[in-house]
Formats: structure tokens, sequence, C-alpha cells
């Protein structure tokens, strides 16, 4: 999809509901400097979510909508998990794909958009819940980096199927008892992030969603990576805030605290020394982009 | 082949069957189905016009295809749409209310769409009901949403519904043209207002 397309008829601008306007003259497609600094001041690729209140994965959708560098050329790909009642809200092309196999349907994806928009950047981002990418869906998360696919995996991860009610996850951690785990986690939260980095990806992070900018850095960082380079992982942290006894108030803290250094989500980071290359350019072009607006400011003034 | 399952307006059941598994054929160019019965595409100009003059409530609902100008086609036939809403709407007495109500796209919209300005695919009675709508056309919808739309809205209202289908055609709804172009919804227009005064308005 170009952004051109993107435009009303004109005959029929008058009858099309505001959100759908606002898209058009409010969004931020085809914004270079587009980032989370946007809400509030544009129209949001989101629309109403149907998370519950307080939910730190709405947070978390918004930050990564609002930071997509091309959303109007990024096909997300979504899996069964909370994250799929979001997508029907969302305003950047999506497919739910059948659980587990987001990163299967991921690489077919990126390889067809190559094929039929050659000299075009798409990008393709999965997005899925834990139990999609590192339980059900482990083997196509694996084979898709072994394959060096050249997309991004991000995981919200939230240590537990909360959408059913509670059950033990793999990212779950050692001991935590779970309304239908009763007994406790037996064995260690499956370190992904390694593993992501042993299978081939070239940029890993691991985090929470409590910072608006740092997850603007590194949704860039790892779809720029992906673009030129291959496989990038993220695995957010983003709480269940039902499942943990929380309240709605609270799910900021809880990523504030499991984010303190020794904690299981203390920001890791993992760059080859292919993509260190890469974001060191781009950082320069940036700069330089930046330079000129300022420039430019100080001419006009 | 000839079906005996007669596509009419509702309530039929929760779950209507699908028109085509019923035996209902689509036309071939040149011509369109009313009720299931292949017609000459002239005579269904005419009752389709006919409807819509009879109708209490007249109403396109248009798709994305038409709503969205993603190429010079589609800019056109948004042209000759709203050409046809004013027509209508200037052909019907003022007891009628002819109305045009997009299908933006086709999110299943949580908590609810709202449905004074738009229909959505999944929920279509919401907005038929809500208006009252008693012929309604769909233009620019893609197929598999207007098939979902069509046999919901003939399971759940006795709403009239006729599609301008840009493809075959459309056994799941009452009349169905195919192969919709900017000149033949305009031809449609004109029918209409050919047929002006001729038809009788819907009893108070």
């Amino acid at each position: 999809m170009s952004k051109e397309r993107i435009k009303i008829a004109p005959e029929m601008h008058d009858i099309m509901p505001v959100e759908y306007q606002d898209l058009v003259e409010r969004a931020t497609y085809g914004s270079e400097t587009r980032g989370w600094k946007d809400i509030g001041t544009s129209k949001e690729l989101i629309e109403e979510h149907s998370l519950c209140a307080g939910c730190p994965e709405s947070m978390a959708f918004r930050y990564i909508l609002a930071s997509l560098p091309a959303p109007e050329d990024t096909v997300m790909v979504g899996s069964t998990g909370c994250t799929s009642l979001v997508f029907p809200h969302v305003g950047v092309h999506n497919i739910h794909s059948l659980f587990g196999n987001q990163n299967a349907i991921a690489s077919g994806l990126k390889r067809a958009l190559t094929v039929r928009f050659p000299g075009r950047v798409k990008d393709v981002v999965v997005l899925a819940g834990d139990g999609a990418t590192v339980d059900i869906g482990l083997d196509m998360t694996l084979q898709a980096w072994f394959r060096q696919e050249k997309f991004t995996t991000i995981c919200f991860d939230n240590e537990l199927y909360a959408n059913t009610g509670g059950q033990e996850s793999g990212l779950m951690q050692k001991g935590f008892v779970a309304k239908m785990a009763p007994v406790g986690k037996t064995f260690e939260k499956v370190r992904l992030p390694e593993i992501a980095r042993e299978s081939g990806c070239h940029y890993v992070v691991n985090c929470t969603v409590s910072k608006p900018n740092l997850v603007e850095k590194v949704i860039k960082n790892s779809i720029h990576v992906a673009r030129e380079i291959g496989p990038t992982y993220l695995q957010l942290y983003t709480p269940c805030i039902l499942e943990i006894g929380k309240n709605s108030m609270e799910g900021l803290q809880e990523m504030r605290d499991s984010e303190k250094p020794a904690e299981r989500f203390s920001y890791k980071e993992y760059v080859s020394d292919q993509a260190k290359e890469l974001l060191t350019e781009l950082a320069a072009k940036e700069k330089e982009r930046k330079a000129a607006a300022k420039r430019q400011l100080a001419g006009q003034a | 082949m000839s079906s005996v399952y007669q596509v009419l307006p509702g309530p039929e059941h929760f779950l209507p069957p699908a028109a085509a598994s019923m035996g209902v054929c689509l036309p071939d160019s040149g011509q369109a189905h009313i009720h299931g019965k292949i017609v000459n595409e002239e005579e269904a100009m005419e009752v389709a016009a006919r409807q819509f003059l009879a109708a209490r409530v007249p109403t396109i609902f248009p798709g994305p295809l038409v709503l969205w100008a993603w190429n010079e086609k589609a800019a056109k036939k948004a042209t000759a749409i709203r050409h046809l809403y004013e027509t209508i709407k200037e052909c019907v007495t003022p007891s009628q209310e002819a109305m045009l109500i997009p299908m933006p796209d086709y999110r299943p919209k949580y908590p609810k769409i709202n449905p004074e300005i738009e229909i959505n695919p999944n929920h279509p009675n919401l907005t038929i009901w809500h208006n009252k709508i008693d012929t309604c056309m769909f233009v620019g919808v893609h197929c598999h949403q207007a098939n979902l739309s069509l046999k919901i809205i003939r399971g759940g209202t006795c709403c009239y519904t006729i599609a301008m289908c840009a493809q075959a055609g459309h056994e799941d709804a009452m009349l169905s043209f195919r192969d919709a172009t900017a000149d033949k919804i305009m031809r449609l227009a004109d029918c209409v207002k050919r047929l002006k005064g001729s038809v009788k308005p819907p009893e108070d």
C-alpha cells in the first residue's frame, strides 16, 4: 500500500465516520520523525482497544504503533491471545495466524512481499504472546531465525496464558503459582533472548514497556536491522495485572520493579557486529537530519 | 439450472442457507438476477429503481472499494454513487428518507458501531434496525464480506437487498447486478428519475 492510496473519495468524505477522516488527516503515515511523542497530538493507529483497564499490553501497543518506521508499508502478524483482540482496532495491515504459526506465516509473507514489490521496503513484524512464541510456536520461531528471515519478532511476555485464565507458560518464572497452575512452576523461565542470539538473531532486547522512549528506540532499531541484515527479537514484559493479582493502576509499578538490576527484566541487549555497524550509520544520518532541520528552522527565523 | 428456492426478504431465520447451496446461480454478462431468477439487466434496473422509490428508507451502503479513492475507477464510481443517492433523494416523497451510510471497513468493531453513521458487515442488522431501512444496495464491498452481510440481513430483517457487484454478482442478494461500472450506476440513477411519480410511495 502506498500512502497515496489513503485518500477518501471526495464525494464520500462527508459520510465517513470521523475516525477515518482523522486517520487520513491527522495520522503520521509517511512521517520520517514519527515516534511515541506523537501520542496525544496526532491520530493514533489504534482505535478503542478491548483490553482490560490499565493493561500494560495496551501501552505497549500504543508505543509500538507510534514507533513503526513505515506503518503504511508494514504488515503485522499476530497470533491467538490478548493481542488478537486488539488487532481489529489497528490501522496497519495485519494477519491473524493459527496459534503458534506466526513466524512461519511471516516468513512466507516477507518473501512474497519482496517478490511482489521489488525495490520497495516492506516491513513484516510478528507480535505474539509468550504462549505463541515460546510454547506452541517455538518450532516456527526458531526455524525462522535459523533461516535468517528478515523480519522482527516481538514477544509480549506476560509469563502465563492470561487469556484463558492463567495456565503455566514456558516464560513463567520458577515457583510462580497461577490460578490454573496451583502446584507452581517447577523449572526456570526459558531464556529465549539467549536462544535468539544463538539462533542467529542480530538484535535482541529484553526489557519492559515502562519507558516509551526506550520502546521507540528498540522498535526502530529492530525493524531497521531486520530490513537490512536478518532476524531480530524483542521480549517485552507486559504483565497481566489480573492474573498476578494487581490493580489497574499497578501495572506500571510492576514493570518498574521487574526491570531493576538483577531482576528478570533488567535491560539486556545483544547487537551483532553487522547490526552495530548499521545502527551507527543510521544514528549518524539521524543526527545529520536533525542538524539540517535545526539549520532550516534557524534560517526561517 | 433453475431453483425452486427464492431469495426473498426475511426474516428467514437465524442461519439462512447460502443461496448458492440452494441452487441459485449467478447471472452471465448483461444479465442480473431477481430473487434467484436470471433476468435481463434492463428489467433488473427497473425493478431496483421501483424498489428504491417504493421504500420508506431507501439506502445505499458504499464499501471500502468506493469509499477510498485508491484508483481512478473507484473515484468515478464514488461520483456515480453520490449521484444515484442525490437522485433517489430528489425523487422520493417527503415521507421517505433516502440514506447513504458507509461501510468503511470490515473490522469487528467493539464495543459497538454507531448505527446512525456506519454499517459493519459482522452485524449489519444493527444499522438496518436502527434506521428502519427497508431497501438497501451494497456497492464497493468485497465479495466475501457482502455475502456474509447479505445472509445476515436476510436472516434477521425484512430489508430488501440489492447488490451492485463489480464481479459476478451475489446469490444472497434479492436482486443482483454484475460487472458494475460508474456508467451502470448512472443508468440506474436515470431509471429512478424516469420512474419518478409512477411508483406508489409507502403508506404512513
